[in-house]
């Protein structure tokens, strides 16, 4: 059966990785390729690039991270950040990466979904959801724009309509949970894990290894991603992996 | 040296780029003339089967694969390019195959005979259970984890071809291979160790080939 999936995060910004990373046995914290295969020999089992950058220029530089890594890694790994149109996710997917990431733009053209399931197989296609909880109306909402924007949806209608129109996985971040390191949100995962059939990965608040094991086995996420406890050396890779095989979920 | 079939349905970068780090040379082509002369063949394959099958044919690859294959030249097939070396497939209607493997490619049914739903694609790492363990292209490879994503899947009665399979709520054939014909339901490329071992393996078949020949 299929093994648990451990992806590490890393945002990138015209070409570097930002939000400080704390390794000193790599020549090179910012260099993404460097920090890709260091992932990719712990252990990890996927690999997720965002791209932040605000220039074209940044995001010109972006393909040729994409190219690196992907001369580079054994692994699958996804690109998200930046990608609007389906010449956008030709120009990443040709260049080697596995799957793209879509938010903000299918938000506003749920039909990108459609169209990049249609050219490149629903499989390459990642819909992220950032998902924010509304104590008054007592749901979850569709935020775009990296957080700042609020939109009408809620989280479960959007990740159905993701799968119907072609999805292949869902990205679920918990704008709530991000950076508490408090655990994942797993009312919010367990909500649209109910709804879908395609793989939900599970992303905000992961703060330990018993976090992973809850989300594996509390609502049986497919994968979970983190960045901030596997950049600052929090935990690792390996450490997650180990506990979770001892209490028996199965990881590569 | 390796050629790669390029029928426009392949995800060429990352395979040659695995066979970069191998040191091994290869060359692409996209008509039988420019592959003529290599000493063993890469068919990968991203997509769908009638659209593969179809396009195949437009570049005059059907004819000869089979003519290199019968010839006994290494051959690997990864992902949709080892379904189409069965009989036929049943995604988006009936269409027939390269038929060099008994069998057929259907959909993963999504719920088991039990009633039980599951997950269609079969997407993410699972274990391999070896076979035929012998096998050339299987050497140094364990049962080790490696990385899939289809959603059709190998249904064949001839069990001696299935080198290695997976277990995703039925048997899933991931390693096929008879002759120097092997094939992968996954991508070797992106499935770490394991991955890189069985494309190797395949390279020095290739190799040892070219070396006996001269």
């Amino acid at each position: 059966m299929l093994a648990k999936r451990i992806i590490p995060c890393l945002d990138v910004k015209e070409g570097r990785v930002v939000k400080g990373i704390q390794f000193v046995d790599i020549r090179d914290a910012g260099d993404p390729v460097e920090l890709a295969k260091m992932y990719d020999e712990a252990g990890a089992d996927e690999l997720v690039f965002l791209d932040i950058s605000a220039t074209h220029e940044g995001q010109k530089t972006m393909i040729n991270v994409v190219r690196e890594v992907a001369s580079e890694l054994l692994i699958p790994f996804t690109v998200g950040g930046g990608i609007r149109t389906i010449a956008d996710m030709r120009e990443t997917l040709r260049n080697g990466a596995d799957k793209v990431a879509v938010n903000s733009a299918a938000v506003k053209r749920p039909a990108l979904i459609r169209e990049g399931a249609d050219y490149f197989g629903s499989q390459c296609i990642v819909v992220a959801i950032d998902g924010n909880w509304d104590e008054e109306k007592r749901e979850w909402f569709v935020y775009t724009a990296g957080g700042r924007h609020r939109t009408e949806r809620t989280v479960t209608a959007w990740a159905e309509e993701a799968e119907r129109l072609g999805a292949g996985e869902i990205l679920l971040t918990s704008m709530d949970q991000d950076g508490e390191k408090t655990g994942f949100d797993l009312a919010m995962l367990k909500a649209v894990q109910d709804i879908v059939t395609i793989p939900v990965i599970a992303s905000g608040g992961a703060g330990n290894k018993e976090h992973f094991h809850e989300v594996f086995t509390e609502v049986d996420a497919d994968a979970a991603l983190a960045a901030s406890i596997f950049h600052y050396k929090e935990t690792s890779i390996e450490n997650v992996k180990d506990y979770l095989r001892n209490k028996g979920v199965e990881v590569r | 040296m390796i050629g790669i079939i390029d029928y426009g349905m392949g995800n060429l970068f990352s395979v040659s780029k695995a066979l970069e780090r191998l040191d091994v040379e290869y060359s692409i082509g996209d008509r039988p003339e420019q592959l003529e002369h290599a000493d063993g063949l890469i068919l990968p394959g991203v997509g769908a089967f009638p659209d593969a099958m179809k396009a195949l044919g437009e570049h005059g690859f059907r004819q000869f694969i089979l003519e290199k294959i019968d010839r006994g030249v290494p051959f690997y097939g990864i992902c949709l390019g080892m379904q189409l070396l069965f009989e036929s497939s049943e995604e988006g209607g009936f269409t027939e195959g390269l038929g060099v493997f008994e069998g057929t490619i259907k959909r993963f049914r999504g719920v088991t005979d039990a009633g039980m739903k599951y997950k269609v694609p079969h997407m993410g790492w699972n274990r391999l259970t070896l076979h035929h363990p012998g096998h050339f292209v299987l050497e140094n490879v364990g049962e080790e984890y490696v990385y899939f994503v289809h959603s059709y899947v190998v249904e064949t009665e001839d069990e001696d071809v299935l080198l290695a399979t997976a277990d995703y709520h039925r048997e899933v054939p991931a390693i096929i291979g008879r002759g120097n014909v092997v094939a992968s339901q996954f991508h070797p490329e992106k499935s770490g160790r394991a991955g890189i071992q069985l494309l190797d393996n395949f390279c020095s078949k290739v190799e040892n080939r070219h070396v006996t020949r001269r």
